[in-house]
């Protein structure tokens, strides 16, 4: 017994995904249509000409390819030694300090990125006169991006079941040797994930790095960790706004959309396969 | 626990993994300090009246300092956001979760997934170029770029936010409420409206503040969004200014150490203030919930 009211209003609770799918949609075609037609191999091999109206952006993807590695050398190992401690030493014991550093990971995870801006304008760039570099920006974004690290492969972590630490340890193995033997390599593919998200959370970021040290206008790579540079998210943002000529220009910073979203979605759209294969593993 | 000869190594891992297990309460400390170095002169720099004022002129030969048309600038975006965002976020929770098939489900949640991916800085230039002439069409607005630009295009960025922790919330609901609910006669939709959907609500509302807690944040599509004019005001057609987006145009152009550098470091201590409040909020609201539903 279906009353009317009442199926007007699942369907207009169904049509929400109609919505989301349409947004998805509208966007990725709107992003194609203004920018295809830019995208060559001289487009992502060639730096900008002409105040950048005509060229290619080059040093922004290399720029760009820098950040995330640098980003991932220093925050991985710190966010995975972290998640360690959460997940295989803590235990019963120091229930407060794992606690607290539950809350202030999530907490992280909320402060705004232009925050994390001033913290590495501050801290980075002037505290410890690293200058506007890559260097700089590079370190704002690995903080940016630990919250993202340790959530993740914390997840990855517990998702080992526990037969393998039993074993481990009833092999007279110690602590170490269990987390180093049997934890991590299982873990592996979660960690993964986790070292991917960051990647491309830190080719995104556009606010810390543009008071940390990029570059408006600089047609050749960076020539030291402590040299400016030229990012694709930052090279978006200033063709859209402090364009010359900004109708000559929209093309070229749809093109650089394009490269930008193609780099960030295949990195997400490989994490997101990992992680929903590995609890597919889990739950059997 | 049986007792094994300490080993050496092994201690030294341990207090190495809890150094670095430290690091996020330690990043959290390194914000406040280095915030409150910059931020904390401008206390005897700018008058209270002047800080608390409604012009911000920072360029001007009188500079004023007024804060009140940048908070109220990212009220207004943010309370247009949720106010767009959330029927959508909700109605798609409850689809999700209660209504559609598992396979339907297996591709919108990564889609949703796929969408939190995209930088905020394409979602600006989306909103600089289609939501800007959409709106301009529409509403024949005097500022081609206003508060409601901001509003709609942080209403897309919120929505994946919103609806998949209100998922999260509505599933954590036990089926036997649903059945039970169903056994006193209820139809489908009047279990989970009048069952399911209230119990789920605690989690609902956490979920409403972490996007209200984004929307705050957010710097790049807001600052391309909102056409950037420092104006006090409510109207919602209106260009506007917000928080983030004044630290952000004007930190590149601030010499460091004048007043108005230290200004925008006040800025930054406001919004991390406002926005650590409601994510602590959300996040001991979460911890009740899961105690309860224990």
């Amino acid at each position: 017994m279906k009353r009317p009211l009442e199926r007007i209003v699942v369907a207009l609770v169904k049509s929400s995904a109609i919505i989301v799918i349409g947004i998805v949609v509208v966007v990725f075609a709107y992003v194609i249509a203004k920018g295809y037609q830019v995208i060559t191999l001289d487009f992502l091999t060639q730096p900008p000409r002409q105040g950048m109206t005509e060229g290619g952006i080059y040093p922004a993807i290399m720029g760009s390819v820098y950040l995330m590695i640098l980003t991932v050398v220093f925050n991985l190992p710190l966010g995975v030694l972290s998640s360690i401690y959460l997940s295989e030493y803590a235990g019963t014991k120091n229930i407060r300090i794992v606690r607290a550093v539950r809350i202030a990971t999530r907490m992280l995870a909320g402060v705004p990125s232009i925050v994390y801006g001033l913290l590495g304008l501050t801290l980075f760039v002037l505290f410890l006169n690293l200058g506007f570099s890559v260097l700089s920006s590079s370190l704002t974004l690995s903080l940016l991006t630990l919250p993202t690290i340790i959530a993740t492969s914390e997840e990855a972590l517990r998702s080992v079941p526990n037969t393998y630490r039993e074993a481990a340890l009833a092999l007279g193995a110690t602590r170490w040797q269990t987390v180093r033997l049997a934890v991590l390599p299982y873990a592996l593919p979660g960690i993964m994930t986790a070292s991917i998200l960051g990647l491309s959370r830190a080719a995104g970021e556009t606010a810390p790095i543009m008071i940390t040290g990029v570059a408006y206008y600089l047609p050749r790579l960076p020539r030291s960790f402590l040299d400016q540079f030229m990012a694709l998210p930052y090279h978006i943002f200033a063709m859209s706004t402090q364009s010359p000529n900004p109708t000559l220009t929209r093309p070229i910073t749809f093109g650089t959309v394009i490269v930008l979203l193609l780099l960030v979605l295949v990195m997400n759209g490989f994490a997101i396969y990992v992680r929903y294969k590995f609890y597919r593993v889990k739950r059997e | 626990m049986v007792v094994r000869e300490m080993n050496l190594k092994d201690y030294l891992v341990e207090k190495v993994l809890l150094l670095s297990a430290l690091v996020s309460i330690i990043v959290i400390g390194l914000i406040f300090i280095f915030l409150t170095r910059e931020g904390i002169p401008t206390i005897w720099e700018v008058s209270f009246t002047n800080f608390w004022g409604s012009t911000w002129q920072a360029q001007s030969l009188e500079p004023k300092y007024g804060v009140l048309p940048l908070l109220s600038a990212s009220f207004l975006v943010t309370v247009g956001a949720i106010v767009l965002a959330l029927p959508v976020s909700i109605a798609f929770a409850i689809y999700l979760s209660e209504l559609a098939d598992p396979r339907m489900r297996n591709i919108l949640k990564p889609l949703m997934e796929l969408l939190t991916g995209i930088p905020s800085v394409v979602y600006g230039l989306l909103a600089l170029t289609a939501v800007a002439d959409l709106t301009h069409t529409v509403f024949r607005t005097t500022f081609r770029l206003n508060a409601l630009n901001a509003a709609i295009i942080l209403a897309v960025m919120i929505i994946p936010t919103i609806s998949s922790i209100s998922e999260d919330a509505l599933r954590a609901i036990p089926l036997e409420f649903r059945k039970a609910a169903l056994a006193l006669g209820a139809t489908e939709w009047q279990a989970v409206s009048k069952v399911t959907v209230p119990a789920a609500f605690p989690g609902i509302a956490v979920a409403i503040m972490l996007g209200v807690g984004r929307a705050l944040g957010e710097t790049m599509a807001v600052l391309m969004a909102a056409g950037n004019a420092p104006i006090l005001t409510f109207d919602i057609l209106s260009a506007v200014q917000t928080m983030t987006a004044t630290i952000a145009i004007e930190m590149g152009e601030v010499p460091f150490g004048t007043v108005h550098y230290h200004a925008l470091f006040a800025i930054g201590i406001l919004l991390f203030i406002i926005t650590f409040i409601i994510n602590l909020i959300a996040e001991i609201a979460m911890q009740r919930m899961r105690r309860y539903y224990r």
